[in-house]
């Protein structure tokens, strides 16, 4: 049975390694804040971290994700107050919601890389994402606001490992 | 359709026939919800016998958390969030005591307006306010008898404010909890007493007005939110639905499963038997995980028969249209003032044009999905769906059992947009479950799920207009061809009857063509599309008629003002006089309008070549219901025809604001989806089939494709109006108008393409 590593745990999974992982996880594990959207790879709501890439995990098989760092929405943080998350939050950004944990996932790889992106980095990062209620400022604008808080908490951390 | 489901009658009711009795929530919650403890966290706390239930709507626990329940579908408008805080402001409960959840479809949550349990037409909070108030209101009531009881002093000394009840005088105070605890909150309420009781005046609203933080969306940040599709039941397995070449009308010759059998997992494969004839010549292949049963449907060999719509294309509907349109005696009337016809003969001028739009698909993030299991002689039906009276039927009927032994387990919904309206899910997940003998949840793929949508149909509209000497407008004739959604249905009371006594009509096919400018003679003819309405069912894609009716009557209007040499604005402020039947709306339209060009600075300078603005105003959804809407495009048009909307102003007057951050929320969502409508979605119709499958080539606005968009919100004091639909309507005659204005071409087919603008343009 192949064996994934989820969220920091080992588990093993009753499935055929050209399973995708998207169906592994929601039935096998019965995490469901990954979602499924379009099957395809064109939609985003399934997206998930593979040693903290963004990946589309209806178009992942299991047995590509087996031996790699799976991070899934349920995992981003331990309290769900990751940046992004307080910021989604903070700016309201869900309506129907559904999409929200692709888009979180996809934001999260980008600032994990880039603390400080343009609204242009920001709209090519994050156009494969759709967003059916037509989110899109509001996600865009909590993305940047999580940005700021991370980057006034790197500061801050420095900052006091100076003094 | 559905002529074998029998429709639970639809009748209309208010407070009168509701009882608010202590016990009654937690009885039928009990039973709806017993089978999953935990799946929506609140329902244990309902069935506490020591809560305090002073209404159907919400109880009080012990420890003074409030659980609203709500009877609307949530589809991400946070409507249930808005009955919580409607109930809030009157029971003057603390709003971090505030929780929702969702109800089932007992009766006894039907829309106290509505009679039925149906969740569209912007129509929710407006018809809901006033019961949540006083059901707020009652429950505040009771309390504050039973803590004057035990504080010993005047309950009219007593002051209620964030969960706690206080008497300044002897600084005594009680918290709900406190209270609820005591177990001497016991007061009922009949409808009479319900009736008298004073509510508050905007004044003295706390929560009203403002933008508490909805109560839904932190579950939307870390995956614990329930939708349909995350549905886990105890042995339960999964069903892929295999759909047909043709949208409607198809049958299954012959099914051959050898391949499948060799598919590990596979269970059976499904052929539906669907006498509520929601679906036709659907298959189910049942397997043990969804991805099996993904495998097990690809391997199947069906052989169907087309049945009679398989030629048919979207040319051949829009021909249909064109050649009943033509005929005199077709179609009802559902406007006719004064007499077009002599007014034509003595018009300075007339003008015609013919305006279409093509095929919408709903798409929803969420796949279309329902889980069913049936427990003894229930079946539970778990989905999020915004019609569970009927849809509770349709089960019923794809059962074969009486509409009362079906449970509807609301769901939040992943999208709606109308699509959930529909209840064709219920019927594969309700025969494969029965087929197997197990739970079995049925997943669409986005496949299945775009070319057997319940889709904005395609429309055909025919204007003509008759103008005086002055250029003012006399006569207007308005012809709209399309498939009927509502009517398929089959629900008497969703229809209209006609102007012209010829039986009743799809008012959700013209509504908005009934606008609030004065024009003395004016005829709309609602023409139903036999050919579309059979091979293409059609449903309520939000906003629905208003959609496609203002893209023809805002267009003309605008050809006609141009055509007289007038500034469009003005033209329109000028026949929103406000005359007879318009008296108010009129003028809030016209208001709307005013603020929509100050805000976007219309007219006060010279553009670049190439970039214009255009206006449009809009009485959406009906005209019984309207939220005042203008929109001022601003697009740039370059030689090819390619157009670039640079910005989109958009004035809204909704009366009152119960969440005003929301109404920004939802206003801008249907701004881009009338954006997106207007410019990149298109569905064709081939050999019978939709020819769109999946997001590559059916295209909703993305965030590169996001314009500037600037909303300015009007709440006067006026009754709270919706705010879900109205702005999608408003959007594609803006735009249209503004191309007009940068570039002289006239666009009258939506979506809008660059190459018929750069056709208009040499035209």
């Amino acid at each position: 049975m192949p064996v994934l590593n989820i969220n920091g745990r080992n588990m093993s999974v009753d499935a055929a390694g050209d399973t995708p992982l998207l169906w592994a996880i929601r039935e096998q594990l019965q995490m469901t804040g990954t979602k499924f959207g379009c099957g395809a790879g064109l939609c985003g709501a399934c997206t998930v971290h593979l040693n903290g890439e963004a990946v589309r995990s209806c178009q992942t098989s299991i047995s590509d994700a087996a031996g790699k760092k799976i991070t899934t929405i349920e995992g981003l943080s331990a309290k769900g107050d990751h940046p992004l998350q307080k910021a989604w939050i903070a700016e309201q950004v869900p309506q129907c919601g559904y999409c929200q944990s692709g888009q979180i996932m996809q934001a999260a790889s980008l600032l994990a890389k880039n603390a400080n992106p343009t609204k242009e980095e920001v709209i090519a990062h994050m156009d494969g994402n759709l967003c059916r209620c037509m989110t899109y400022s509001r996600i865009q604008k909590a993305i940047m606001r999580a940005a700021s808080e991370m980057r006034t908490a790197s500061n801050a951390g420095t900052e006091r490992r100076a003094t | 359709m559905n002529t074998h489901v029998k429709i639970p009658q639809m009748e209309s009711t208010d407070l009168s026939r509701r009882s608010f009795l202590v016990g009654t929530a937690a009885a039928g919650l009990a039973l709806g919800y017993s089978s999953v403890p935990g799946l929506l966290g609140a329902d244990s706390a309902l069935a506490a016998a020591s809560n305090f239930d002073p209404s159907v709507w919400y109880s009080i626990a012990p420890d003074g958390i409030v659980t609203v329940t709500c009877g609307k579908a949530d589809m991400g408008q946070h409507i249930a969030s808005t009955m919580a805080q409607i109930i809030s402001e009157e029971l003057g409960a603390s709003w971090k005591d505030m929780r929702v959840q969702l109800a089932s479809n007992d009766p006894k949550f039907n829309d106290p307006v509505l009679g039925a349990q149906i969740t569209g037409g912007s129509w929710s909070t407006m018809m809901n306010f006033d019961a949540m108030s006083r059901a707020g209101a009652a429950g505040r009531m009771a309390l504050t008898e039973a803590a004057a009881a035990s504080m010993g002093v005047p309950a009219s000394e007593l002051v209620v404010r964030d969960s706690v009840i206080s008497h300044p005088k002897s600084k005594k105070s009680l918290t709900f909890a406190e209270v609820v605890k005591s177990g001497k909150a016991t007061k009922t309420y009949t409808p009479d007493e319900l009736k008298a009781i004073k509510l508050k005046t905007p004044e003295q609203y706390t929560m009203i007005g403002v933008s508490v933080p909805q109560l839904d969306i932190p579950s939307k940040t870390n995956g614990t939110a329930k939708y349909g599709i995350d549905v886990m039941l105890p042995g339960m397995v999964y069903g892929k639905v295999v759909t047909p070449p043709v949208r409607f009308g198809a049958t299954v010759k012959s099914v051959d499963d050898s391949d499948a059998k060799k598919v590990p997992g596979f269970i059976k494969a499904v052929t539906l038997d669907d006498k509520t004839g929601t679906t036709t010549g659907w298959v189910v292949a049942v397997a043990n995980t969804y991805a099996n049963a993904r495998k097990a449907a690809d391997a199947l060999k069906i052989s169907y028969d087309g049945g009679p719509n398989a030629k048919l294309s979207s040319e051949s509907l829009f021909a249909e249209a064109k050649r009943l349109q033509a005929l005199d005696d077709s179609g009802q009337f559902f406007v006719k003032d004064g007499d077009t016809a002599a007014a034509f003969g003595t018009a300075a001028k007339t003008m015609e044009a013919e305006y279409t739009t093509n095929i919408n698909i709903h798409a929803p993030m969420e796949p279309m999905n329902a889980t069913a299991q049936l427990q003894g002689d229930i079946w539970h039906i778990y989905s999020g769906n915004q019609f569970a009276t009927r849809s509770g039927a349709i089960a019923a009927g794809a059962a074969g059992v009486d509409p009362k032994f079906v449970v509807m387990h609301q769901m939040w919904l992943g999208g709606g947009f109308g699509r959930r309206l529909d209840a064709d899910m219920m019927v594969p997940a309700v025969q494969a479950a029965k087929a197997v003998g197990k739970p079995v949840k049925v997943i669409y793929s986005r496949e299945n799920d775009m070319t057997m949508d319940f889709s904005r149909p395609l429309t055909f509209q025919k204007v003509k207009a008759g103008l005086d000497g002055d250029g003012k407008l006399i006569a207007l004739n308005h012809d709209v061809v399309s498939a009927w959604p509502t009517q398929r249905w089959g629900i008497p009371d969703f229809l209209s009857p006609s102007v012209d006594k010829k039986g009743p009509l799809d008012a959700f096919t013209v509504n908005g063509a009934d606008f609030f400018y004065t024009v003395p003679n004016h005829n709309v003819r609602a023409i139903r599309n036999e050919m579309a309405h059979n091979a293409t069912p059609s449903g309520q894609l939000r906003s629905v008629a208003p959609g496609w009716t203002f893209w023809a009557v805002e267009s003309m209007v605008d050809e006609i003002a141009h055509a007289v040499g007038k500034d469009p604005a003005q033209y329109r402020i000028d026949m929103l006089d406000g005359k007879g039947a318009n008296a108010g709306g009129a003028q809030r339209l016209r208001n709307t309008l005013l603020a929509a060009m100050g805000l976007s600075g219309y007219g006060t300078k010279e553009l670049p070549k190439g970039e214009g603005m255009g206006v449009a105003c809009v009485s959406s959804q009906e005209r019984a219901t309207a939220s005042w809407t203008a929109c001022v495009a601003h697009v740039a048009v370059s030689p090819s025809g390619e157009v670039k909307v640079k910005k989109l102003t958009v004035a809204t007057d909704v009366g009152t604001q119960v969440h005003p951050d929301n109404i920004r929320a939802q206003v801008e969502g249907a701004a881009l989806w009338g954006l997106s409508l207007a410019m990149y979605e298109k569905a064709t119709l081939k050999d019978g089939g939709i020819e769109q499958t999946n997001f590559d080539t059916y295209t909703p606005l993305r965030m590169s494709q996001v314009p500037e968009v600037a909303i300015a919100v009007i709440a006067n004091g006026e009754k709270a109006t919706g705010v879900g639909e109205p702005a999608v309507t408003v959007i594609a005659p803006a735009l249209g108008n503004a191309i007009f204005n940068a570039v002289g071409a006239r666009v009258r087919s939506l979506p809008i393409t660059a190459e018929a603008v750069k056709a208009a343009m040499k035209a």
